[in-house]
């Protein structure tokens, strides 16, 4: 029973071979631009150190932060219809009405209002009007976007109006992607809205990353089902994160929290994650990364996605530094993947944190006659800075005076020193594959999401009868049956139903067999 | 407490984020009375914020609000001109233009769209509130104990229903409103108290807009120096932590008009292997231990925090899961008395307890 774990982060691609709780190997690649290169040569070096064959490995377990990455970056996001159900409701703040400028630009800002939607209690506010949405229809074929975002109010009640103008409009707009707002989200139509509009954005990426990973897992000889870690630290198939990249967001975080925890077998502690571009910090607490309360900015734009707390600072291996006493700066910007050209160790011209960590000792790579000629003083300067970059973030994080440890994870936790901020810094094993680890010891899920009438039956009977189906679930979809765990629920009374209906949305969790 | 002078777009997020504490939980999302009011500040610029000792006793002072489950608002949002619609409609029916906007709670959502409404109607809105907090129903002002008369009341909703109401007293306006909001969708945009200078001066709790605005700033800042908020919040306003605990279970319904239920917390360090309970209508109105031991009651306030951040927490945002500080505050000392309790005691709510201050509920032996 062997698993692999891979994480795909902005600069490198990470891999590791598992053996129930053993680690076989770990390796490092760099990401490569059409993604598949990385993982063929990192999922082909870890087997081979860890000298087994592709067949006997059962699963594979894929962590990327693809996706976001895109967001924040605003690259590769498809133009998007939003159609907002509503009218005359909810015109005071029409979609996307608090994005930053330059994601509403990179996603089009094209957006429609209908009639439509419905109360609380499941009247309509206004009947859908066909003629309206074939208009609507004519101008996004016109427009010549291929993938629209369907919000309706009070969704998360009924969805009857979303599905029938995503009926009307896929008639009129063949091969157009549709993204439901009642699919991915929960009450609250901006944050809903929001998160629907970013996952119709990220359709074409994400059917060609996912097919990207199985092409290159098919390369390697590996035959087995591969899975895409969520951001709750489970796992989704294939076809689910095709229709719903939006789901990875933050996953990233969650596995190498959820990995360092794995390695150090620490549960309460603060987590550093240095990748090539950016630092994650993060709380350990109890064993599980410590959500973020309400709502969560992604890339500027407001969700009410469940995700970890994580403070994010612009430092990593392919950090660029410039300039020096007065004008030192260090970052955001950063040669990401290219550090392995660009880098002044690597023979190319650019002052990197990387570079910085080899002068000093730190570290030792690439060419060192490459650096001998910078002032010493200069280099103890850069990382001065870039030790009081990591204690602010580490602080931020920091919510009791008990002395926690810090667990230092991730290629660019080098730059990381032994204190910080006066707590001790604990580097595990395998520290450098951390996400992929964490992205290997993904957990299974069951979800139950259906209505219930509570005529016969308590709302305490009706939650645990929920709890006892998603709990079968999960075990008949490969988690040890004491390991399953309580992650979500949720339940929304809905008074239009006659019998006293609600609908409960629940989520159990636990560890893979295996 | 700075008393502000002006509300400007950057006053906003300290607006939004002190009408969410004093929201004690209800008072509907003010993230979305922010962006409205930012919308409108935008437009029509800052909105002058006067003390109502400097309006004549002959001034016009017309409060805005919204009426309704908070739940609702959550989803269905407001046309846009519904407010200004009923503070218009009210105009007409009294004949003569209003000379500042007041806000009926110091709350949420009704914090911040009388804001919206008085940069749109280029008008002054007076720093002080009929509430001190927010409150579920409309009576429950402190207008109701001076004899102010919620009629003539102006109501619309986005569908463009407009309707003027007058009934007997304050308590029957609540009825026929609350049943008219409910026909609405669940929530509605009003206009009601029209007031005399005179009346205001006597009736209104004053101060409220710089206590909103001066809460949301200690908020921030603690925030900023990575602190909690609880400890500058307990010390600067007199309140007090009364549990901490993730939340286990939210019970939650929304009927007659109101978002009601039950919220249910397991104790986290100091407070570990404890349950609390916390009931709601709207707002949060008893704070409760497993064994039924009362802890803080309406009028007094209770409000949810984030254990980590600090930041306020609405009862439509309460989820399984989350980490909070419950936190009580005494109320305004004008909710003590007889009438007051008469208005917004545990027994006009159902709860069969007599009133006690949070402050004899909390001392320590």
């Amino acid at each position: 029973m062997f698993r692999i774990g891979v994480d795909v982060g902005g600069t490198n691609t990470d891999a590791v071979v598992m053996q129930g709780d053993a680690i076989l190997s770990g390796v490092k690649s760099p990401t490569t631009e059409d993604v598949m290169g990385g993982v063929v040569d990192a999922v082909e070096r870890a087997l081979s150190d860890a000298a087994i064959t592709a067949d006997a490995v059962t699963a594979v377990m894929i962590g990327t932060t693809h996706f976001t990455n895109a967001v924040v970056e605003r690259r590769h996001l498809a133009r998007t219809a939003a159609l907002r159900l509503c009218l005359p409701a909810a015109q005071c703040l029409p979609p996307m009405v608090d994005w930053p400028d330059d994601i509403k630009g990179a996603v089009g800002g094209q957006f429609w209002m209908a009639k439509g939607g419905n109360e609380f209690d499941g009247r309509a506010i206004s009947s859908l009007d066909m003629a309206e949405l074939d208009g609507i229809a004519a101008e996004i074929g016109a427009a010549g976007i291929t993938s629209v975002a369907i919000t309706s109010v009070f969704s998360p009640v009924s969805d009857e109006m979303e599905r029938t103008a995503m009926a009307r409009l896929a008639e009129r707009l063949p091969g157009v992607d549709f993204t439901l707002s009642s699919e991915i989200g929960r009450l609250g139509i901006l944050e809903r809205e929001n998160a629907a509009i970013m996952n119709a954005s990220l359709r074409a990426l994400s059917e060609r990353t996912v097919d990207a990973f199985g092409r290159a897992l098919h390369k390697v000889g590996l035959t087995c089902p591969y899975y895409i870690t969520q951001n709750d630290g489970t796992l989704m198939s294939r076809e689910f994160v095709q229709s719903y990249p939006v789901l990875t967001f933050a996953s990233g975080p969650t596995n190498s929290m959820r990995g360092a925890a794995f390695l150090s077998g620490k549960s309460d502690a603060i987590v550093v994650d240095v990748g090539g571009t950016t630092t994650d910090v993060g709380a350990l607490v109890k064993g599980f990364p410590r959500p973020a309360s309400t709502t969560v900015d992604v890339g500027g734009v407001r969700t009410n996605f469940r995700m970890p707390d994580v403070f994010a600072i612009g430092l990593g291996g392919g950090t660029i530094v410039q300039g020096d006493g007065e004008t030192l700066k260090v970052g955001p910007q950063s040669v990401g993947y290219r550090l392995t050209t660009e880098a002044l160790v690597f023979g190319g011209a650019t002052l990197t944190a990387s570079d910085v960590a080899v002068g000093l000792g730190l570290a030792d790579f690439g060419d060192k006659g490459a650096i001998a000629g910078l002032n010493p003083a200069h280099l103890t300067a850069v990382k001065a800075r870039i030790d009081e970059m990591l204690t602010n973030a580490v602080e931020r994080m920091r919510v009791s005076p008990d002395p926690i440890p810090v667990l230092a994870v991730g290629g660019g936790s080098i730059l990381v020193p032994d204190h910080v901020g006066g707590l001790p810094v604990i580097r595990p094993d395998h520290f450098s594959v951390a996400n992929a680890v964490g992205a290997a010891i993904g957990q299974i899920s069951g979800e139950v999401d259906r209505i219930f009438s509570l005529e016969s039956k308590s709302r305490e009977d009706a939650l645990s009868e929920a709890r006892q189906e998603a709990t079968d679930k999960a075990i008949a979809a490969g988690a040890k049956p004491d390991s399953i765990e309580l992650l979500d629920q949720e339940d929304v009374p809905l008074a239009y139903l006659p019998g006293n209906a609600t609908r409960i949305r629940l989520k159990v969790v636990g560890e893979m067999n295996g | 407490m700075d008393k502000i002078t002006q509300i400007t777009r950057a006053d906003m997020v300290d607006a939004a984020l002190g009408g969410a504490f004093l929201g004690t939980g209800g008072g509907g999302d003010p993230y979305i009375g922010r962006l409205m009011a930012e919308q409108a500040i935008d437009a029509s610029g800052p909105v002058p914020v006067i003390d109502v000792d400097s309006l004549d006793d002959d001034a016009l002072i017309v409060p805005v609000a919204m009426m309704g489950a908070p739940t609702v608002m959550l989803e269905k949002l407001p046309r846009g001109d519904e407010a200004i619609g009923t503070l218009r409609s009210l105009e007409a029916v009294l004949g003569r233009k209003a000379d500042a906007v007041f806000c009926i709670e110091a709350g949420g959502l009704n914090s911040t769209i009388p804001i919206a409404v008085a940069a749109t109607a280029g008008l002054p809105i007076v720093d002080g509130d009929g509430m001190g907090r927010a409150f579920p129903e409309l009576q429950m002002v402190s207008m109701t104990m001076f004899d102010v008369h919620a009629c003539p009341m102006a109501m619309a909703d986005e569908k463009g229903n407009a309707l003027v109401l007058n009934a007997v007293d304050n308590l029957s306006t609540e009825k026929f409103a609350r049943a008219i909001t409910v026909e609405m969708g669940g929530a509605g945009l009003i206009a009601l108290y029209p007031m005399s200078g005179a009346q205001a001066k006597r009736a209104i709790l004053r101060g409220s807009l710089s206590l909103i605005v001066s809460i949301g700033r200690i908020i921030r800042r603690e925030q900023a120096a990575n602190r909690n908020p609880a400890e500058r919040l307990a010390a600067d306003l007199g309140g007090m932590r009364l549990f901490e605990g993730r939340v286990t279970d939210v019970d939650r319904r929304t009927e007659g008009g109101f978002a009601r239920g039950r919220a249910t917390f397991e104790g986290l360090d100091s407070y570990q292997g404890q349950t609390f309970t916390l009931q709601f209508q709207n707002e949060f109105l008893m704070a409760e231990t497993e064994d039924g031991t009362a802890r803080a009651m309406t009028p007094d306030l209770i409000c949810l925090l984030d254990l980590e951040t600090g930041e306020p927490i609405t009862t439509e945002q309460m989820a399984y899961g989350y980490r909070v500080i419950i936190f009580g505050l005494p109320c305004d000392p004008k909710w003590r008395s007889n009438h007051g309790l008469q208005l917004v005691g545990p027994g006009y709510f159902g709860y069969a307890t007599e009133y006690q201050p949070i402050e004899d509920l909390n001392k320590s032996d």
